[in-house]
């Protein structure tokens, strides 16, 4: 599924002619766009490796795994409003809010944990609903509607959270999603069915196409594609064995990735969120509901967003009034965008998600490792967000002249 | 959706019958401006209407009315003989009226397939899936139906094809409906000598499997080239109806323009010597 980002420009042109000079070329003009993240990610991570040799270290990576789950799925759902060509800027208070939603009611109303987290995704979803029919229904700005969010869902969170400001949450399903980690042999099978997932699709989707006498592209690009997950599925299965297992986060992340962006990519549902972002006029002549759209995935942003409050309070055990604070919006947004995601509309996938927190999570972890102090943390995130940005416009750029050239 | 234009040649086989569109004194203002005025027009079946006209003419109206996005005021509607609505996009749509707007509506981010299927996007039988590989199929199908040869595959994003290109895949996504009424509004305005010639080409695909056209243009050239009669609107009324083989572009120019022969050259105290 990771290859979803190639797909609409695999077969260009110059697809018979699969050479690395083509592929070089699509890399020059924005297209594999996850391949450039994992160029960038293999940099950060020689970088850090250099600097200190415990950056690569099983435990590290191990610890970098679980501290990106609750990013990686927040970003999920930016991901999903940036396709829309809009934006959420509520998702990390929203984030805090859902898990301190949860947290008062399990502790201190001892409703069962597992219901807790369905009540918290459940405020997500509705706050979502919310914004996006502010939105849809008054044509506001989706940056003004969620910015009035950002502040005002603030102010729910220190109100839910009362007088104390701090819910610590003792051991229950909600500190095991993060806790729980898979023995050495269950990470292998889960590995192994992953990869043979994987595999069949490609090769079924491949057959599907060979018997409606299409062109199915050849067969070692898909070879290709396949080795590349698979070994990246080995490769950190084995390294998280050699700490103390897969986690049950990181299983819950890459799950939420394979289902949305199936949505996104092979859904009626997902093809008109894309419709709606790139061209919204044409996407309502062709019968699309754009509003129901909007609504839609400003609901599932906040669900989604919710979800990673919850990741993030189970690893941390507790909720307090900085939940969902900080610089957690701005690294959930910057995430997508540094992997390839358009700030502009339209252009994106759902594994930029995951690719973006790894860069900036391996950025803040390596920092961390190294002891730098906040001043230059802050400022070289800030610098990596606005290279990324930079480049994404530069590539639209590009697109605009190469088009009307 | 059936696989194969099956409508298209049904409505081709009885070109004899009543008109495909008939209307009759339609008319439309806006506030105090009488847009259209007392419009008739007949089109049938594997016919090419020139709608021309000025600028403020009426000719994007009279398309709006048709296509039932800006309904009409007054005036009726007959197809096949019988009396019809077309007060909604729908209502236009289910009597097998297809509309090509100038701007063409494409999305640029999604490649020509998704573009073909845009809102009609075929399923595969799961909740909301899509069936790619039949969609893929359709759209090559359609674009073979039009001779488009230039786009080299189907999987191309909008944004990288020519303004000749985008136009054939707005022409296609038309025929995704199998229409029996195409109206286009200025399909050759934008574009270079080549490419005009090929949507003419594509037209005169469109006539030749039974559909009736209507195309706006502002070129004689391409009206006279591709239609088999021409209607001339002017300040919302029909300001004549000619055959392409017995009239003169002159003719047709005057019409346009309100000027008869000779009749308007009245001196003026203001003409200066």
């Amino acid at each position: 599924m990771s290859t979803t980002a190639e797909a609409p420009a695999a077969p260009e042109a110059e697809r018979e002619t699969f050479s690395i000079g083509a592929a070089l070329r699509r890399l020059g003009r924005g297209e594999l766009g996850s391949v450039r993240v994992l160029i960038g990610i293999a940099v950060i991570w020689t970088i850090f490796q250099l600097a200190n040799d415990r950056f690569l270290s099983a435990i590290n990576l191990s610890n970098l795994t679980l501290q990106i789950a609750a990013t990686a799925t927040i970003s999920i759902g930016v991901v999903l409003v940036l396709l829309l060509g809009e934006i959420d800027l509520s998702v990390g208070i929203v984030s805090g809010l859902a898990a301190a939603v949860m947290a008062v009611l399990s502790v201190q109303h001892g409703l069962a944990p597992e219901l807790a987290i369905v009540a918290a995704l459940v405020v997500g979803a509705l706050i979502g609903c919310f914004q996006g029919l502010m939105v849809t229904a008054f044509g506001i700005p989706s940056f003004v509607v969620t910015l009035a969010g950002l502040l005002g869902w603030q102010g729910v969170l220190l109100w839910v959270l009362g007088d104390t400001g701090s819910i610590n949450l003792p051991p229950s399903t909600i500190t095991d999603l993060t806790g729980t980690f898979f023995d050495p042999v269950v990470g292998w099978v889960i590995a192994i069915a992953a990869i043979a997932a994987y595999a069949a699709s490609l090769l079924l989707a491949r057959r599907r196409r060979v018997a409606a006498e299409l062109d199915p592209g050849p067969l070692a690009s898909v070879a290709l594609r396949i080795a590349l997950v698979a070994a990246a599925i080995v490769a950190a299965v084995a390294i998280l064995n050699a700490d103390r297992g897969v986690p049950l986060a990181a299983l819950i992340v890459v799950v939420l990735m394979v289902v949305f962006s199936f949505i996104t990519e092979r859904t009626r549902y997902g093809r008109h969120i894309f419709a709606v972002g790139g061209n919204a006029e044409a996407a309502r002549r062709a019968g699309i509901r754009i509003s129901r759209i909007r609504v839609s995935v400003f609901a599932l942003a906040s669900a989604l967003a919710a979800a990673g409050g919850v990741l993030a309070a189970s690893r941390l055990l507790s909720v307090n009034q900085q939940s969902g604070g900080s610089d957690l919006l701005l690294l959930a947004i910057a995430g997508p965008v540094v992997a390839g995601t358009s700030l502009f509309g339209g252009r994106g996938f759902v594994w930029s998600a995951l690719l973006g927190a790894i860069v900036i999570g391996s950025i803040s972890n390596g920092m961390d490792l190294l002891g730098l102090d906040s001043d230059v943390k802050f400022m070289i995130t800030g610098a990596v967000l606005l290279g990324a940005v930079t480049i994404d416009a530069a590539t639209r750029l590009r697109r605009q002249t190469a088009t009307s050239g | 959706m059936s696989q194969s234009p099956g409508p298209v040649e049904a409505s081709g086989a009885e070109p004899l019958a009543e008109p495909l569109l008939a209307l009759k004194g339609y008319s439309k203002s806006f506030g105090a401006v009488d847009a259209l005025k007392e419009v008739d027009l007949e089109l049938r079946g594997g016919e090419v209407i020139g709608l021309v006209g000025d600028n403020g003419a009426g000719k994007s109206t009279l398309i709006k009315a048709i296509a039932g996005v800006q309904p009409a005021d007054r005036g009726e509607a007959w197809s096949d003989g019988r009396r019809v609505r077309l007060g909604s996009p729908q209502e236009a749509t289910s009597l097998g009226i297809a509309t090509v707007y100038q701007d063409l509506a494409l999305c640029e981010n999604l490649d020509v397939v998704a573009n073909l299927f845009l809102g009609q996007e075929l399923g595969n039988g799961g909740p909301g899936v899509l069936d790619e590989t039949a969609m893929e199929r359709r759209s090559m199908e359609l674009l073979g139906l039009l001779g488009v040869t230039t786009i080299r595959t189907v999987r191309t994003d909008v944004e990288r094809l020519s303004g000749g290109q985008r136009q054939a895949v707005a022409i296609a996504r038309s025929l995704l409906g199998e229409p029996r009424i195409v109206l286009l509004d200025e399909p050759t305005a934008a574009l270079g000598v080549i490419q005009t010639r090929q949507i003419l080409a594509m037209i005169k695909r469109l006539r030749e499997r039974g559909l009736g056209v209507i195309v706006i243009s502002h070129n004689l050239a391409d009206v006279f080239a591709v239609a088999d009669r021409v209607a001339v609107l002017r300040l919302g009324r029909t300001a004549g109806d000619f055959e392409v083989g017995s009239a003169s572009q002159e003719e047709i120019v005057a019409a346009i323009t309100g000027a008869e022969f000779g009749s308007d050259a009245r001196p003026t105290e203001e003409t200066p010597l």
